[in-house]
C-alpha cells in the first residue's frame, strides 16, 4: 500500500456515488434550453465535490457572471461541446466531468482569444497537406475548426442515431466522437483527427490550468490528481520517500 | 530608405548568452557594445505570475510568435518542403534572455572526442568506420584548448556538479555542490551501478546554493518549485543571462540595449560587414547600424537564414557538397520519443509535482568515444538519465499502452499514475549527413517577402541502431528500478518537422578549413574577417547532450578574439589548415 502523507491535513472529500445526482444532470441538462452551466446545476443540487467548503454555500446565494459565452455564438454549439467535452473528461467517482469543472466556458474563452485565431502560427499559404512529418497544414483556425467539428457531431449524431448529440447516451455519444478520433468523418479543410486532438487537448487543458481561465473550478480537477497547483516551493518536500498530499494553491491565492 | 545612425564599435544581433556573454566581455574591457533584440528587455518581475502551466508550456508565453516567420521542412532533396504553422511546434526564446531564460538547465561539456570527431573515429578504428556521407570533421579546436572557457562559463553562471569519473579532465570543480539526492535519482543510480554503470548527480545551472560569480552577479539558490523548464525562474535561481551578463554589461555603462529591433540584413561590402539594417517591430522603420565588428549572437536558425539573405559566404550544395552555409544541420531532441522507456509503478507513489529542471542523474559511461565500438553499427553514443522537473498537471497525463486516451478508463487511470510513472530517456548524438542542411525555401516567405529558410533533415541507419542501443539500455534500468509495467518507446521511421527544445545545430559551423566550414575556432568568418558568427550554429555535428555549455564556451572564446580583433587593428586570427573532414 502507498503510504499518503497528507500535508495540510486535506482528507478524500470526493467519495459517494450518486447516480439520481448524475441523472439529474442528464434530464436538466444544458441541452434543455434553460439556464445552463455548473454554476446554476451546483445551486440547485449542491456540489457534492466541495460540500465542506464555504463555496457551495456561496454558489447558491451568488450568481456567476462569467458564465455567458464569448465565442459560441448558437447555444446549440455550446451544447455539443459541453457534452463533447463530458465524454473526454467524464464524471466519476473520483470527482467532477468536464462540465462541472467548467471546460466549455474555458473553452469558449480560448477560442475567442489569441489561441482560437492562431494568432502566433504561421497562417500565410499556400496551403498543401504534404507528409505526415510536416505537421498540420489547415488554412482554418481553431475556432473555425471547433465550429466546423461541433456542428458535424451533431449532423453525424442526428444521421446515425436520430437524435442531437447531447440528447444521446453515454455510449452513443462515444461511439460518435469514435468516429471523430479515427478520421472516419469528412471535415473540409481539416481532418476530423485533428479537430479531435485538439478537442481532446482542450478538455484537458480545461480541467487542469490554473482556475483563473474558467475550468477546473475550486482546483477539484488538481485535487484529483493531486496536483497541488502554485505552491511557492517544494524545498522542504523533495527529498521526502513518501508521497505528500496538500491542498492546492491557485495563482490568485499565490497572489494574495 | 533606412535611416542612418552612428557607427558603433561592435554591435550583437540577439541579446541572449551568446549576445550577453560578448557584450559583457567587450563591454568589460572598454569597447562600446550595441546589443540589437529583437524582443523586449525583461527583469524578474516578468516572472512574477510563472506559475501557470497553460501559459508557458501549451501556449508558449516565452517562445517566438510565427505568424510573420517559421521554417520550412522535409525529409529529403526530393520532397516540398512546407511551413511549421503551430508555433508549439517550433519553440525558439524571444525577448531578452532568449533560450538562456526558459532553458531546463542541464549543464554538460561536449568530450574530447567531440572536437576531433573524424581524427580520432579514423585513428581507432580506419576510414571504413565512418559511412559514406556522414560529414563528421574536427573541429578546428582540441578540449584542451576550449577547456578554459568552460571553466569560464562554469563560474559566471555557478553551475551546480560533482566530478564525472567518464567526464573530461577539468581545471578546476564546479563553483557549487550538486542538487539534492532525492527518490527517483536515488533508485537511478543504485539501478545503474547494479549494472556496472558509474551514475551521478546531473550537472545543472538551476543553483545548489546562492552564488555570487566574479562579476558580482548574485544567482539565488533553487527552491524546487517545478516551474522551470519553458518558464523563467521567478526565485532568481536558475542561471539566466538577464541576471548575469546583461546587468554586467549594463553596468559598465558601455553597452546600449536596444529592443524591438528586427535585424533583416548584415550590411556586406569589399569583404567587410559594414553593420546591419533592422527594422523597429512597433513602427516599421527601418535603420541602419553601421559597426567595426558584426556578432551575430541569435538562435541557430537565424544565423543562418540571416547570412543567407544577405549572400555572405558560399551556400552549401548538398548535390555536390560545395559551399558551407547551410551545411551539417543536426538536431538533438526531435526523436525523443524514440529513445525513452517509460516504467509505471503500482505501489510507489512519487512526489513528481516537484522538481527543478537541472535535477536529475545521469551517466557517461555510453557516451562519446567512452566504450569501444568496434562491434556496434553507429559512432559516438549517448547519455542515460532520469530527470524530474516537476509534471504540470495539464500535460502529463501517462497511461499504459492499450488505454483508450479519453473517456472513463483514460481518467481513471491517469489519475492512478500521474505521480506512480517515471521515464529514462537515452539522449544521443547526432551525426551531419551530406544531404542534411539549411537553404532559402523557394515558395514561402515572411511579410516582407524575404524567403524562410528550408530545413532538410531525416533519421539514417546510424540513427535507428543508435536509438535501438539507447532504448535497451533504458530498459535494463527500468526493470533494475523494478517498475511494474515497463514500456520502451517505438522506433520512429522518419522525423517530424518538430524543434521543440531549441537544440538544433550547425549551418556556420567550425573547422580547420574555408573549404569545410564557414569560421574558425574563434567563431570568425573566414571570409569575413569583421563578422563572427557566435553559437551552435558552429557545431559541426550535435553531441550527446545538452548544448549551452558548449555555447556560453564558444562565445567566451570569441569575446576574446573580438578584443583581439578590435585591438591589433583586424585581420584573421586563424590561419587555415587542412581539413580533417569526411567528405
Amino acid at each position: 500500500m502507498v503510504d499518503d502523507k497528507n500535508k495540510n491535513g486535506n482528507g478524500d472529500a470526493n467519495q459517494e456515488e450518486d447516480s439520481s445526482r448524475r441523472k439529474f444532470l442528464k434530464d436538466a441538462g444544458i441541452f434543455t434550453g434553460g439556464v445552463v452551466g455548473a454554476g446554476f446545476l451546483g445551486g440547485v443540487i449542491g456540489n457534492k465535490w466541495w460540500d465542506d467548503s464555504d463555496s457551495a454555500t456561496e454558489s447558491k446565494t451568488t450568481p456567476d457572471f462569467s458564465e455567458a459565452r464569448i465565442f459560441f455564438n448558437r447555444r446549440e454549439d455550446f451544447n455539443v461541446l459541453s457534452w463533447a467535452t463530458e465524454r473526454i473528461f467524464p464524471e466519476d467517482d473520483h470527482g467532477p466531468g468536464a462540465i462541472l469543472l467548467g471546460v466549455p466556458y474555458f473553452i469558449d474563452r480560448q477560442l475567442a482569444g489569441p489561441w482560437g485565431k492562431n494568432a502566433d502560427d504561421y497562417m500565410m499559404g499556400p496551403f498543401k497537406e504534404g507528409e505526415s512529418t510536416q505537421g498540420f497544414q489547415s488554412p482554418l483556425n481553431r475556432g473555425e475548426i471547433f465550429t466546423q467539428g461541433i456542428r458535424e457531431i451533431n449532423k453525424v449524431s442526428n444521421k446515425k442515431f436520430k437524435s442531437s448529440f447531447p440528447e444521446l447516451e453515454e455510449e452513443q455519444q462515444n461511439e460518435v466522437l469514435m468516429m471523430f478520433e479515427n478520421d472516419e468523418v469528412e471535415l473540409k479543410n481539416v481532418s476530423s483527427a485533428r479537430f479531435f486532438s485538439l478537442l481532446r487537448q482542450a478538455t484537458l487543458e480545461g480541467a487542469y490550468s490554473d482556475p483563473l481561465y474558467g475550468g477546473n473550478r475550486n482546483m477539484d480537477g488538481w485535487r484529483m490528481k493531486e496536483f497541488p497547483g502554485a505552491q511557492s516551493a517544494y524545498i522542504n518536500e523533495i527529498e521526502e520517500e513518501d508521497f505528500i498530499k496538500m491542498d492546492p494553491v491557485s495563482l490568485s491565492d499565490y497572489n494574495q | 530608405m533606412a535611416k542612418k545612425l552612428d557607427k558603433v564599435e561592435v554591435v550583437t544581433v540577439g541579446v541572449g548568452w551568446t549576445g550577453g556573454i560578448i557584450a559583457a566581455e567587450l563591454a568589460k574591457a572598454g569597447y562600446q557594445v550595441l546589443g540589437l533584440e529583437r524582443g523586449v528587455e525583461t527583469s524578474l518581475d516578468d516572472y512574477n505570475q510563472i506559475k501557470d502551466e497553460l501559459k508557458y508550456n501549451p501556449r508558449n508565453e516565452m517562445m517566438d510568435d510565427l505568424s510573420d516567420a517559421t521554417l520550412t521542412f522535409r525529409n529529403n532533396l526530393d520532397t516540398e518542403a512546407l511551413p511549421i504553422r503551430d508555433n508549439g511546434n517550433l519553440r525558439i526564446g524571444k525577448d531578452t534572455g532568449g533560450g538562456g531564460s526558459h532553458w531546463a538547465a542541464q549543464y554538460h561539456r561536449y568530450f574530447p572526442y567531440d572536437y576531433e570527431i573524424y581524427s580520432k573515429t579514423v585513428e581507432r578504428y580506419g576510414k571504413d568506420k565512418i559511412p559514406e556521407g556522414m560529414t563528421i570533421q574536427d573541429w578546428g579546436i582540441t578540449y584542451d584548448e576550449i577547456e578554459p572557457y568552460y571553466d569560464k562559463f562554469e563560474k559566471m553562471a555557478g553551475i551546480s556538479g560533482e566530478e564525472d569519473p567518464f567526464g573530461p579532465q577539468r581545471s578546476n570543480p564546479y563553483p557549487t555542490p550538486p542538487m539534492k539526492d532525492v527518490p527517483i535519482t536515488k533508485m537511478f543510480k543504485k539501478a545503474a551501478k547494479n549494472l556496472g554503470y558509474h551514475p551521478l548527480t546531473l550537472a545543472s545551472a538551476t543553483l545548489s546554493e546562492s552564488y555570487e560569480n566574479p562579476d558580482g552577479q548574485r544567482i539565488n539558490a533553487c527552491q524546487y518549485c517545478a516551474f522551470c523548464y519553458s518558464h523563467g525562474c521567478q526565485f532568481g535561481a536558475k542561471s539566466d543571462p538577464i541576471i548575469t551578463v546583461i546587468p554586467t554589461a549594463q553596468e559598465t555603462n558601455n553597452f546600449e540595449l536596444r529592443t524591438n529591433a528586427n535585424v533583416t540584413r548584415i550590411l556586406y561590402e569589399d569583404g567587410k560587414a559594414k553593420g546591419v539594417l533592422y527594422t523597429d517591430t512597433r513602427t516599421g522603420e527601418e535603420f541602419e547600424q553601421p559597426a567595426d565588428v558584426v556578432v551575430m549572437t541569435s538562435y541557430t536558425f537565424n544565423n543562418v537564414r540571416l547570412l543567407l539573405l544577405s549572400e555572405i559566404g558560399k551556400p552549401y550544395n548538398p548535390k555536390t557538397g560545395e559551399g558551407v552555409i547551410g551545411k551539417n544541420f543536426c538536431d538533438h531532441h526531435v526523436a525523443d520519443g524514440a529513445s525513452s522507456v517509460r516504467g509505471f509503478f503500482n505501489d510507489k507513489k512519487f512526489n513528481l509535482y516537484a522538481g527543478a529542471g537541472g535535477l536529475g542523474a545521469i551517466f557517461y559511461d555510453l557516451a562519446a568515444d567512452n566504450f569501444d565500438h568496434s562491434d556496434v553499427d553507429f559512432i559516438h553514443g549517448g547519455v542515460a538519465r532520469i530527470t524530474q522537473g516537476g509534471s504540470g498537471a495539464i500535460t502529463h497525463n501517462p497511461v499504459p499502452k492499450g488505454t483508450p486516451s479519453w473517456g472513463r478508463e483514460f481518467k481513471e487511470k491517469s489519475l492512478f499514475y500521474a505521480n506512480r510513472t517515471l521515464n529514462v530517456n537515452f539522449m544521443f548524438a547526432v551525426m551531419p549527413w551530406k544531404d542534411h542542411y539549411m537553404d532559402l525555401d523557394p515558395n514561402y516567405t515572411d511579410r516582407s517577402g524575404d524567403p524562410l529558410l528550408r530545413v532538410t533533415f531525416d533519421f539514417k541507419d546510424q540513427d535507428h541502431n543508435l536509438l535501438k542501443f539507447g532504448r535497451d539500455v533504458c530498459e535494463d534500468v527500468m526493470k533494475e528500478m523494478g517498475a511494474d509495467i515497463i514500456e520502451p518507446s517505438e522506433d520512429i521511421e522518419h522525423i517530424s518537422g518538430s524543434f521543440i527544445f531549441q537544440h538544433s545545430s550547425g549551418g556556420a559551423i567550425m573547422g580547420n578549413s574555408p573549404e569545410t566550414s564557414a569560421v574558425n575556432n574563434y567563431s570568425q568568418m573566414w571570409d569575413v574577417d569583421n563578422l563572427f558568427v557566435v553559437g551552435a550554429s558552429a557545431f559541426p555535428h550535435f553531441s550527446s547532450a545538452n548544448p549551452t555549455g558548449t555555447v556560453g564556451a564558444m562565445a567566451y572564446r570569441a569575446a576574446e578574439g573580438i578584443e583581439e580583433f578590435l585591438a591589433n587593428g583586424g585581420g584573421q586570427l586563424v590561419e587555415p589548415k587542412d581539413a580533417k573532414a569526411n567528405t
